[in-house]
């Protein structure tokens, strides 16, 4: 990357690199949505249906002997694992027809009580209904669209039509990674994930938005500039901006990660997921965008209202 | 002049902080462990509140203070043991019209409560308790409005003296059967007057008129059994004592029930979804015949083949004497007698006068009880969703009737616990249309107060490594961002207790969120300044653009973010509305400190003297 003194300020150029973050962004997206044709979401109860039951355990708990005890318990298809600390875990049942909604979690306790002489506490029981799981997956992705349309719609009235596809483009890019991401790491996909990955919609374009209007902001004071050029001067007039409420908002969320508990944890890593990548984004996907739509001084020049002559009397 | 404001400014800006601070105080004090107790049908007087005092006294237990409010009394205690042994000694010497329940009551000063200011209310996640989202059956209870007005289509042509062939119910309608035309024609004119509710089309080849009902019918049903079903499902939450419970409609067809602090989850299940009531008729026949029908399947006319429990059968007679919903009161009892736990129960006029009659006429012949329950449950075959529903009729017992008897008896044949929740079902009334349970959340009291102290934490560490690190980087300008976002999550707390919005975990992190990206504005603002700095103009001027032009940016990315909330909460449920609803109060108030307040502090330092450096 080159880089060049004006006005005692390290000016980078970003929009050289255009092409290989190009293909570096196009890489990652493929590699989301192969993952996501493959492996899919691990998506929780929330959108599946089914069980899931929390406890807590004086000590370390044996998974094994627990998955047996269940086995034994004629819950075959229940799935155990530990949930934020080695004395906790998590049960997982698919809806099932022979099960008892009304008792099962005093009889998957009853289960975990067998396997250790000290005492297990419940700590949470979910039930999910199977028509709500698929409600809620609709209304999910409903909401989704509903949140990019709204946003494309208030870009287009606040910028030119230029300037919204590349907004609208850095949101694509940002969502997909960021879900692309869940799905490669099979980390679970429930509510608050989906509310961080909206919140992550809103991020991103705070950032991009910003971007966008210095890039306004300087082709109209500007003159006899390239358009990179230019796209570089506002990317680097704004880049501290964005580096710093980039990492204060990474400050926040870090403490969330590691002190909010379990139950934050998949909404925490969303938003840190989306927060890079957004940061990223925003430079290099909107504005890039711009460039390869051969943005040009006219596009942001006002357009001068014609006057309504009265002729009438 | 440059960079000042005038004084209304500064004056609202301190009474909008003052205000904000009053409100979020009630978040500071503690809650106490308080026992909340009411009437099943009256307001509570100071006679009561003295004997509740009396009792206590009596008991050696010192309570904290006891208050009427609303109909209400809540005794507050010191700790939790004094508030369980309390609960008990209440429960035990009030008599069973007083409902006692356990609740956690907040702390808040007299005079706090006097303006209306109380704490946040936290969430299920936060304070532990019991989510339900049930559905009610509007098939069944389509079913049950036409099934109904079949009864009331056959008494009404049997008044006007038309005589009918048949009527009967199919899943597309009712079906009215004729011997001829005349008399299809004569109640085809008829019955669209007395029934605006249904629509009529006539078959004149096949002797029939089919009735269908209206749009409006079925809308007014659906609504009608969905208030009804709230009702009982309110009677039936008050008859389990539990404190503040919220019982709203969600949709055209759910309602969501939330009980918090409650533990036994499945007792409450059971309560909540059952629509459990009793029937009484008379017997058909002997013991002989009833084995008999059993093992030919040939049953007479006019009975019905039940069972017992001990899957013994049993003809009934198809006439019902007396159904649940004529009973106004009920409660478990023991009876001495046969030693057995037993209900007793009391008639309403018409149920009593129909129950007085048919014992005057049957002095030594057998009644029996029969038990109902209805239940729902969806099931998932492949990709397909149906709806279950099964109905249980049992007959618990069957006696010879001894004497006449109208509006009070007692029912044995139930165990004990049976007869406690027969009895309260029978209380509250029976559901208008049988619900499923199709969402559950129970949330243990630890895991409520871990995610309390989690949430607390993460949002303290990450609101004190955002206030260092802009000190560290803004220096004085810093200090003031800090100032206004210290000021921004004091005004997030009393906007949120004064709506009192539920907060939730995910409602927390949308907090924290906040914070994080409310030192954007200022971090626009100070960059700006930075840059007009940089640029060779005064300070002053510097201030002043860098606010100027700092605003339209800062709009336009808070609207932006604004959208996705206000979708979110559009669309959201339960946990994500929380989240929703602290993002989009924190960007709100994150646009009036982060602008007008920072303003009014760069302001009152720098404003209208010469300046040489910014601290910035």
């Amino acid at each position: 990357m080159s880089q060049t003194q004006t006005d005692n300020k390290v000016m980078i150029k970003f929009m050289s690199l255009r092409k290989y973050t190009m293909v570096f962004s196009i890489l990652l997206i493929i590699v989301s949505i192969v993952s996501l044709a493959i492996n899919g979401l691990n998506f929780g109860i929330d959108f599946t249906g089914g069980y899931l039951i929390e406890a807590g355990y004086q000590n370390d708990v044996n998974l094994d002997k627990v998955r047996n005890a269940l086995v034994d318990a004629k819950f075959k298809d229940a799935q155990v694992q530990n949930y934020g600390s080695s004395k906790d875990i998590i049960v997982r049942i698919a809806p099932r027809a022979d099960i008892n909604k009304a008792t099962i979690g005093d009889s998957i306790l009853n289960v975990l009580k067998t396997t250790s002489d000290q005492e297990v506490k419940m700590r949470r029981v979910e039930f999910v209904g199977p028509q709500v799981g698929e409600e809620l997956r609709d209304e999910g992705g409903i909401a989704l669209l509903v949140a990019l349309g709204g946003i494309l719609i208030y870009i287009s009235l606040r910028f030119q039509l230029k300037s919204a596809v590349g907004a609208i483009l850095a949101l694509v890019h940002d969502v997909i990674i960021t879900v692309g991401v869940f799905s490669l790491l099979q980390i679970e996909f429930d509510l608050t994930v989906l509310a961080a990955v909206l919140a992550v919609i809103g991020y991103s374009l705070n950032d991009t938005v910003v971007v966008l209007d210095r890039i306004r902001e300087t082709f109209r004071s500007i003159r006899k500039t390239s358009a990179e050029d230019i796209l570089d001067l506002s990317i680097n007039q704004t880049l501290s901006r964005t580096l710093m409420t980039s990492f204060t908002t990474l400050l926040v969320l870090t403490a969330l990660f590691f002190f909010g508990g379990e139950i934050i944890h998949g909404f925490a890593t969303a938003l840190i997921i989306g927060v890079v990548i957004g940061t990223y984004s925003s430079i290099y996907i909107a504005s890039a965008t711009l460039l390869y739509m051969n943005i040009h001084k006219q596009d942001f020049m006002v357009e001068a209202k014609e006057q309504v002559v009265d002729d009438m009397p | 002049m440059l960079n000042q404001y005038p004084l209304w400014k500064y004056i609202s800006l301190c009474l909008v902080l003052l205000f904000a601070c009053i409100y979020a105080l009630p978040n500071l004090y503690g809650e106490d462990p308080a026992v909340q107790i009411s009437h099943r049908t009256k307001s509570l007087t100071q006679e009561d509140k003295a004997a509740v005092e009396k009792i206590l006294q009596s008991k050696d237990i010192t309570m904290k203070s006891a208050d009427l409010d609303l109909g209400h009394l809540l005794v507050r205690f010191d700790n939790t043991e004094t508030q369980l042994v309390a609960a008990e000694a209440l429960k035990e010497n009030l008599g069973k019209q007083y409902l006692v329940a356990l609740n956690l009551a907040p702390a808040t000063p007299e005079w706090l409560r006097a303006i209306n200011a109380a704490p946040m209310y936290l969430g299920l996640d936060l304070r532990g308790g019991v989510h339900f989202l049930m559905e009610v059956d509007m098939v069944a209870a389509i079913k049950r409005l036409e099934e109904s007005l079949l009864s009331d289509i056959r008494s009404y042509l049997r008044d006007e003296k038309i005589r009918y062939r048949g009527v009967r119910r199919e899943d597309d309608g009712l079906y009215i059967n004729f011997r001829d035309l005349a008399e299809l024609q004569q109640a085809a004119e008829k019955l669209p007057r007395a029934f605006r509710e249904l629509e009529f089309t006539e078959d004149e080849a096949a002797l029939t008129i089919k009735a269908k009902l209206t749009e409006a019918a079925i809308r007014e049903e659906k609504k009608s059994a969905l208030q009804q079903n709230i009702i009982t499902l309110r009677n039936r939450v008050n008859e389990l004592g539990v404190a503040e419970p919220v019982i709203q409609q969600q949709g055209d067809s759910r309602i969501v029930v939330q009980l918090p602090g409650i533990q036994d989850t499945a007792g409450a299940k059971k309560i909540l979804g059952a629509t459990a009531t009793l029937e009484f008729r008379m017997t058909e026949g002997t013991r002989a015949d009833w084995l008999e029908a059993e093992k030919t399947g040939r049953i007479p006319l006019n009975a019905i083949l039940y069972h017992e429990r001990d899957g013994s059968p049993v003809l009934l007679n198809r006439r019902v004497i007396v159904t649940g919903d004529q009973i106004v009161d009920a409660a478990s009892t023991f009876d001495q007698q046969k030693g057995m736990p037993a209900v007793s129960v009391r008639l309403n006029g018409k149920g009593a006068k129909k129950m007085g009659e048919t014992t005057r006429e049957n002095i030594g012949n057998p009644m029996a009880v029969v038990f109902i329950e209805n239940k729902i449950e969806t099931k998932r075959v492949g990709d397909t969703m149906t709806k279950h529903r099964t109905t249980t009729k049992e007959v618990i017992n069957i006696a010879t009737i001894q004497g006449q008897f109208s509006a009070r008896f007692q029912v044995t044949g139930l165990d004990s616990q049976e007869a406690h929740d027969l009895a309260l079902l029978l209380r509250a009334g029976s559901l208008r249309a049988p619900v499923e349970i199709i969402e559950e959340r129970t949330i243990g009291p630890s895991l409520g107060k871990d995610n309390i102290e989690k949430g607390f934490i993460s949002v303290v560490i990450g609101f004190v490594t955002v206030l260092v690190f802009m000190t560290v980087y803004y220096k004085g300008f810093g200090i003031i961002a800090n100032i206004a976002l210290t000021a921004n999550v004091v005004i997030i707390v009393a906007v949120l207790s004064l709506l009192q919005a539920t907060l939730t975990m995910p409602g927390i992190a949308g907090i924290v969120l906040t914070v994080g990206m409310a030192v954007d504005a200022n971090v626009l603002i100070f960059e700006r300044i930075r840059e007009e700095l940089r640029n060779g103009n005064s300070p002053q001027a510097s201030i002043h653009a860098g606010y100027e032009k700092a605003f339209s940016t800062i709009t336009d990315a808070n609207v932006t973010t604004l959208l996705a909330a206000v979708v979110l909460f559009a669309l959201g449920t339960g946990p994500v509305k929380g989240f929703a609803i602290t993002l989009s109060i924190g960007i709100l108030t994150s646009m009036l400190t982060a602008i007008v307040g920072t303003r009014a502090i760069v302001n009152l330092l720098y404003g209208n003297r010469p300046i040489k450096k910014l601290s910035i």
